[in-house]
């Protein structure tokens, strides 16, 4: 069992600098055809003041840790039994290549089910930018399945 | 870029122009674990995914819902999208094709609008689902 004092846990903020071609990068993994998210000038056009990053990319901001997997060793889960089982985003202003991101985590939630076979974790991250915006939010839940 | 559709011209049951992906190889995610960030070894060491249970590696969840944002980038201004999100339902395979798909389902005050979306692999088996809401003009 996770130790359940761990809810309301907040961890370090991180701050994160937003890499044009880190976003170039997500955009061809993920075979965007739209320009908006590969040029630069179509992303002023679009209005952004640089390119834009994708609806998820907060996902992959949090990841930017030295630890990525930083509340999987808090909580002393074995990652091989770990599911994403649902994510949330809401947004802000848009966050866009040369911003640096500040962003706050902490445990929203942790309960289990089927007698204990499975673990949920629920964890909610804000994000501002450097000029103190909100750049919106994301939370995700987590499965850890325990064999019996 | 993606021209905003007006509030009164949508309706209930209007679909959204799917978007079908090429298919998912091991270098699409071992490139998806570099620039997402995600390097988790179950999506790209089989034998940690082996170790783990599974017969193979298999597709970020992350992944899917990309392609879910590109489905609506593809239909709306990203500024305009207010709300996202997924339930991961099952485990998308190495090889899978996803197709993402997406229907108004509901109009909601200041004209925004409630999306459910999905994406399936081409046995149509359904990997995420999800909703979103939008502000039109």
């Amino acid at each position: 069992m996770i130790d359940r004092s761990l809810i309301g846990h907040r961890f370090e903020p991180l701050s994160v600098d937003v890499e044009k071609g880190r976003l170039r990068a997500f955009a061809k993994a993920t075979g965007a055809t739209d320009q908006t998210y590969t040029d630069e000038n179509a992303a002023r056009a679009a209005g952004y003041a640089a390119l834009p990053a994708p609806p998820t990319f907060l996902f992959s901001l949090d990841l930017e840790r030295d630890d990525p997997f930083y509340f999987i060793d808090l909580m002393k889960i074995d990652l091989a039994r770990v599911l994403h089982a649902e994510q949330h985003f809401t947004y802000g202003t848009p966050i866009c290549a040369g911003d640096t991101i500040t962003l706050t985590t902490a445990v929203e939630d942790i309960y289990d089910k089927k007698a204990g076979a499975m673990e949920f974790v629920i964890l909610k991250t804000s994000a501002a930018n450097q000029n103190g915006q909100d750049v919106g939010s994301m939370t995700r839940t987590l499965v850890v399945r325990h064999p019996q | 870029m993606t021209a905003l559709p007006r509030y009164e011209d949508v309706q209930p049951g209007d679909t959204l122009p799917p978007l079908t992906t090429k298919p998912i190889s091991r270098t699409t995610l071992a490139l998806f674990a570099g620039a997402s960030g995600d390097q988790n070894p179950i999506h790209i060491d089989i034998d940690f995914a082996k170790q783990a249970g599974m017969p193979d590696v298999f597709a970020h969840g992350m992944l899917g819902m990309a392609y879910l944002g590109r489905l609506l980038t593809g239909w709306v201004p990203q500024t305009a999208i207010r709300e996202f999100s997924t339930r991961f339902v099952a485990i998308t395979q190495i090889h899978a094709v996803i197709t993402c798909s997406g229907k108004v389902v509901e109009k909601l005050p200041d004209n925004q609008i409630k999306l459910k979306i999905q994406a399936a692999d081409q046995h149509g088996d359904v990997k995420l689902t999800g909703q979103a809401i939008i502000t039109l003009s």
